[in-house]
């Protein structure tokens, strides 16, 4: 099992990925140079948040054509795990690999807070160390977080289930309508985390990353590691039982 | 030498601000007349700013050495040794002047500067503070301020030291020339006057935009009628304030904030708190002071100081553009004009993309062990990195400028070499390994390009395509400036004899029993004390994943060490207008309160770094101020402990020969042994006790109680007094730094055994406010506190809200508390019961009456909302 980070230039969270993965999780973890046209047989893959290239055209803009893109694209169309986060997150979208975009925050200012999200599914790689409705307290740090995608396309990710967190209240309560407290970036329907159709690419804004030592405030990202690590282990199992099978995520 | 340039005259170079000695100065030195070039080198190496001319002889006076001091004062920035192998690396600098003229690009590169100083000693940064200053930003913060009678007023004392000053001075060139000088590197008065009209310009650019003439009366205390341009305690209060005022300081907060998120974000750099405060005196002047901090090992570090004659000059990061040199307007304002010129902005642009890139290459570039030495181009770019890293090697440097990477076609070696542009390095490789430094800046596309050579003859010496531009020994450039000693002013009245108990009569108290409340929740709502979370969360404060305490979370931010088990903890305070009362008192307590801030958080103040922001020194109550300050900084720290490893000096802070208040902001930088010690300032717990640490009480509170608290005309300098009467006078309560030393080894041993709950200073506000605060963290915790002050002169206010030192606010778990006793015991601190966690109603008793109370919830608010409230009204109204 080896996760891989992958380094644009301008990425700012890529170490603390690496440390999250590698010192807290104890996983084997390297880092992937944006220039790399390979993933260098990592079985999971984190692109991290930063600004990739400056982002002073549209976050992620420039990202989506890196070499390494085309290598995750590759990955993620044959199945393999792609964990975006914030940056990493808005790069997913500008590359096509997951639905929607970002709008700047509603308030026009970069929010740096602990918000509270709820994981609204389970069937992912992603979260199925988590329990459904769970409650986490991670922090966001962002300008352009207020995602957005047109009405046909919600209701597609509603009906198959693809939004996988959603910024709720401390207590797990709905956002209300303009509630900048509990959703304060002013995301279409709260949303903070979506996955792709086949459950194997998910981008959230907030920072899982940020939020796996208790000393820094909260270990409730660990849920995405751990369940991240579970599901590349029943991965691996599965090929031990199944040689031949190359790809295995579980559904 | 190049003979198409402008031949240089004495007037000529007294529009580059040198004097006639200094211009014979470089006379003597190059035996011959300056070429232009040459000119303008020195005008800016003898700038106020890189020469610290008439600093020098004061900042001496500083303790810069102790057990933990690396590297002192000199370098570009200092460093302290934190175990493990591993050094801290931190300094603080101004960028008020470009903050005032574009707030948002002033104060980005004003962070970006300071991370330069930071990386290119080889450290990565790990935090950046910022300690913030601004004009008023709400009606109601100068409504109060009210005018005193004469006879009692200290602003007559302040100044009566004073000789009459020639009233002939053109105070508009004055005060731009010297502003320049200071922060953006000006050359000329005439350059002086057309940043003046510049700044006339940026006003008409903000909403409401007035000229700052007649901005308000000088109500408030007594001035000298002699002296005009004396410092003027008028500026102390106001009677009037214009809506214009008010919506330009408003903005120039917004994109102050706007422009320190928008660098640090993007850099990567968490900004883990500082301070914020408000004074009518900073209007036309704010303050921006940004520090930064970064870790390395040891022998990691990096020094500018060029070594092996023949090794190659190597400029990496951004090209050269034409931002920040004021050689053009130079030309302009004398018959060479070119008009197009003029209106280049001289305020530079920052890139935190590109200073990401360039921390990463440079910090990769040193690990190759090629680089011998590396300086950033800040100030005075290419001119101060070259001529400093010739002369600290005893070494001489040539560079070709065709070679240097140009975003601009024509431009001449003047311009070049004085250019301001932001993001770029200067180093020297090992001769025959510069190709691992160049693919090193290639891999983060970069450019790297050899353009010059170390040389043996001490000379810098600037080709441009083949010609001398200019040969000046490097040393005479660096080390050789003038120095000054300005002359200083005699102490006024009010240092002497303390004016102050006239002062008294200006608190009308209240009486006896009454009820407080509305005036606590007008102090909490008051823009100093409000809640600075709506500023601090538009900054990433947790990035790299070491902030344990992050703003509002401690009395001082707290990092982990990830390499260790230590922690870092880090504070910046100062009051400017205890400064103005009384200098060398308000810089005491200025050290005093950042290194309390910092043991608080349970780590032991281990350095400083200072940023002085003063007045024009060539006014002799300037200097008295700055001197004072320099001798109370100096004798704090030396008690404290906390040597000074660096700073920066920022003179020339006027408006219409209006000086700022003396403001020396202390960064004070402490060490934990174990992180998991750290302490937060909020009550965690209900039911926990809550406990006044006393350092000056040497355990006789239990008779005396509050005893020793602010006489009345103490109070009368509090913000209190400020908020809620509008009064500013009297002096800061004194201090007695052995109190404080106690109080910081008592709170250090505290937090080392894990005794306490949670520690927090007391300062603005005092007693009331601080307690407050520790109940704002969690949802719902409240307080009850009852204070039975035994002494007949003392009175409720005092007690809630005088600010003497050398106090702390500790809540403690029942079991706790005999070992809490016995430590203070051990330390001769006083530890007093004076109350308990709760839920609901926050109550504060005073003689058993209840003086404050009120549902904990309806005070938070009050305090939380005052600061978004103020900036979206503001924005609503335009």
């Amino acid at each position: 099992m080896k996760f891989g980070v992958v380094q644009f230039p301008g990425s700012n969270c890529d170490a603390d990925a690496f440390h999250a993965v590698g010192a807290i999780v104890r996983q084997p973890v390297e880092m992937i140079w944006h220039q790399s046209e390979n993933l260098a047989g990592c079985d999971a893959v984190i692109l991290p948040g930063g600004f990739a290239f400056g982002d002073y055209l549209r976050t992620g803009a420039i990202a989506r054509f890196s070499p390494v893109m085309k290598a995750v694209e590759r990955f993620a169309r044959g199945g393999g795990l792609v964990l975006g986060i914030c940056n990493g997150f808005q790069i997913l979208l500008e590359a096509g690999l997951l639905p929607g975009a970002m709008l700047r925050n509603k308030g026009l200012r970069y929010l740096c807070r602990h918000v509270h999200i709820r994981v609204e599914a389970t069937d992912t790689p992603f979260t199925c160390a988590a329990t459904l409705g769970q409650v986490l307290k991670i922090p966001i740090a962002h300008n352009e977080g207020n995602y957005f995608c047109e009405p046909a396309m919600l209701a597609e990710l509603e009906h198959n289930n693809q939004i996988i967190f959603h910024y709720v209240r401390p207590d797990g309560g709905d956002a209300g309508a303009d509630d900048r407290e509990a959703n304060p970036n002013g995301s279409l329907h709260a949303i903070a985390g979506i996955c792709n159709r086949e459950r194997n690419v998910l981008g959230l804004m907030p920072h899982p990353e940020r939020a796996v030592e208790l000393a820094l405030g909260s270990a409730d990202g660990m849920v995405v590691f751990r369940s991240l690590v579970a599901s590349l282990a029943a991965a691996e199992s599965a090929v031990r039982r199944a040689p031949g099978v190359t790809a295995a995520v579980p559904a | 030498m190049i003979d198409t340039e402008i031949k240089v005259t004495p007037q000529i170079a007294a529009e580059h601000g040198l004097t006639p000695e200094e211009y014979a100065r470089t006379q003597k030195i190059l035996g011959r007349d300056p070429s232009f070039t040459e000119l303008g080198i020195f005008s800016v190496m003898w700038s106020e700013h890189c020469s610290y001319k008439s600093s020098r002889v004061h900042l001496k006076r500083l303790p810069t050495r102790g057990t933990h001091v690396v590297q002192g004062p000199g370098e570009n920035a200092g460093v302290v040794d934190i175990g493990d192998g591993m050094v801290a690396v931190f300094k603080i600098e101004s960028h008020n002047h470009p903050s005032f003229v574009e707030p948002f690009q002033g104060a980005a590169t004003g962070v970006g500067g300071i991370l330069r100083d930071i990386f290119t000693m080889g450290a990565r940064p790990i935090a950046v503070m910022d300690s913030l200053r601004f004009g008023p930003i709400t009606a109601g913060e100068l409504q109060g301020l009210k005018p005193c009678p004469d006879d009692v007023g200290v602003g007559a004392a302040v100044t009566a030291g004073l000789k009459p000053r020639p009233s002939t001075v053109d105070q508009k060139a004055d005060r731009g020339d010297a502003k320049i000088q200071d922060e953006s590197r000006s050359l000329s008065a005439s350059r002086a006057r057309q940043n003046a009209a510049g700044q006339e310009k940026a006003r008409d650019s903000v909403p409401f935009a007035e000229p700052a003439q007649g901005r308000r009366d000088d109500g408030a205390l007594a001035r000298d009628p002699r002296d005009d341009s004396a410092i003027s305690a008028g500026e102390a209060g106001a009677g009037q304030v214009t809506a214009q005022e008010i919506a330009r300081n408003r903005h120039i907060l917004d994109g102050v904030i706007r422009g320190i998120g928008f660098y640090g974000n993007c850099f990567g750099v968490p900004t883990v708190g500082g301070e914020v405060a408000f004074e009518p005196c900073y209007s036309n002047n704010p303050l921006v002071n940004a520090l930064a901090l970064g870790i390395c090992r040891r022998e990691e570090l990096f020094f500018a100081k060029a070594r092996g004659a023949g090794n190659p000059v190597i400029y990496v990061g951004a090209k050269t553009g034409r931002d920040g040199i004021h050689g053009a307007s130079l030309l302009a304002s004398a018959e060479f004009s070119e008009e197009s010129q003029q209106k280049r902005p001289n305020v530079q642009m920052g890139d935190p993309f590109m200073e990401k890139l360039l921390l990463e290459a440079c910090l990769e570039a040193m690990r190759t062990g090629a680089v011998v030495a590396i300086q950033d181009m800040g100030a005075a770019g290419l001119t101060s990195s070259s001529s400093e890293m010739a002369s600290r090697g005893g070494l001489g440097i040539e560079i070709d400028l065709a070679r240097v990477p140009q975003r601009e076609t024509g431009m001449t070696p003047y311009e070049i070499m004085l250019s301001e542009s932001q993001e770029r390095m200067l180093l020297v490789a090992e001769r025959g390994r510069e190709r691992e430094v160049f693919d090193v800046f290639h891999k983060w596309g970069l450019d790297a390009v050899e353009i010059g050579r170390v040389t043996e003859d001490g000379i810098l010496r600037v080709l441009n395509h083949g010609e001398v531009a200019a040969a000046i020994p490097a040393h005479a450039i660096a080390e050789e400036g003038p120095r000054y000693e300005r002359p200083i002013a005699a102490p006024g009245v009010m240092a002497e004899a303390g004016g102050a108990d006239g002062a008294t009569a200006f608190v009308p108290l209240a009486a006896v029993g009454a009820d407080l409340s509305g005036n606590f929740r007008r102090l909490l709502g008051s823009p100093t004390i409000a809640s600075k979370h709506w500023i601090t969360e538009q900054y990433d404060s947790m990035v790299q994943t070491n902030t344990t305490f992050g703003p509002g979370a401690g009395d001082a931010a707290v990092l982990r060490l990830k390499e260790s088990k230590r922690a870092l903890a880090l504070a910046t305070d100062g009051n400017g207008r205890w400064g103005f009362l009384a200098p060398r008192l308000g810089a005491m307590h200025a050290v005093a309160e950042a290194a309390r801030n910092v043991a608080c958080s349970g780590a032991r103040p281990i350095a400083a770094t200072n940023c002085l922001n003063f007045g024009n020194p060539e006014k002799p109550e300037v200097m008295r101020q700055f001197s004072e300050a320099i001798d109370g900084i100096a004798e704090a720290c030396r008690v404290l402990e906390t040597p000074i490893t660096g700073g920066n000096v920022s003179f020339y802070n006027e408006t219409l020969g209006k000086a700022i208040y003396p403001t020396p902001v202390l960064g004070v930088l402490g060490l934990m042994e174990d992180a998991e010690c750290a302490l937060g300032s909020k009550f965690r717990n209900e039911g926990d006790l809550i406990l006044l640490l006393d350092g000056m009480s040497d355990g006789a509170l239990k008779d005396g109680g509050l005893k020793a608290a602010a006489t009345k005309a103490e109070f009368a300098s509090s913000e209190y007094a400020k908020a809620i009467h509008g009064i500013v006078a009297g002096l800061p309560p004194a201090i007695d730094l052995a109190a404080e030393k106690r109080l910081i080894d008592c709170l250090v041993a505290l937090a080392g055994e894990r005794a306490v709950v949670s520690a927090h200073d007391v300062s603005d506000g005092g007693l009331a406010v601080s307690v407050a605060e520790a109940c704002f963290g969690r949802d719902g915790l409240s307080a009850e506190i009852s204070i039975d002050a035994g002494s007949a002169e003392d009175f409720a206010e005092a007690a809630l809200f005088g600010e003497r030192g050398a106090r702390a606010v500790l809540s403690v778990a029942a079991a706790s508390l005999a070992r809490v006793n016995e430590i203070a015991a051990q330390y001769h601190v006083g530890a007093r019961r004076i109350g308990t966690v709760t839920r609901g109603e926050f109550r504060i008793q005073y003689q058993d009456a209840g003086v404050i109370q009120g549902s904990i919830e309806s005070f938070r608010r009050s305090w939380s909302d005052a600061l978004p409230r103020a900036i979206e009204s503001g924005r609503d109204a335009q």
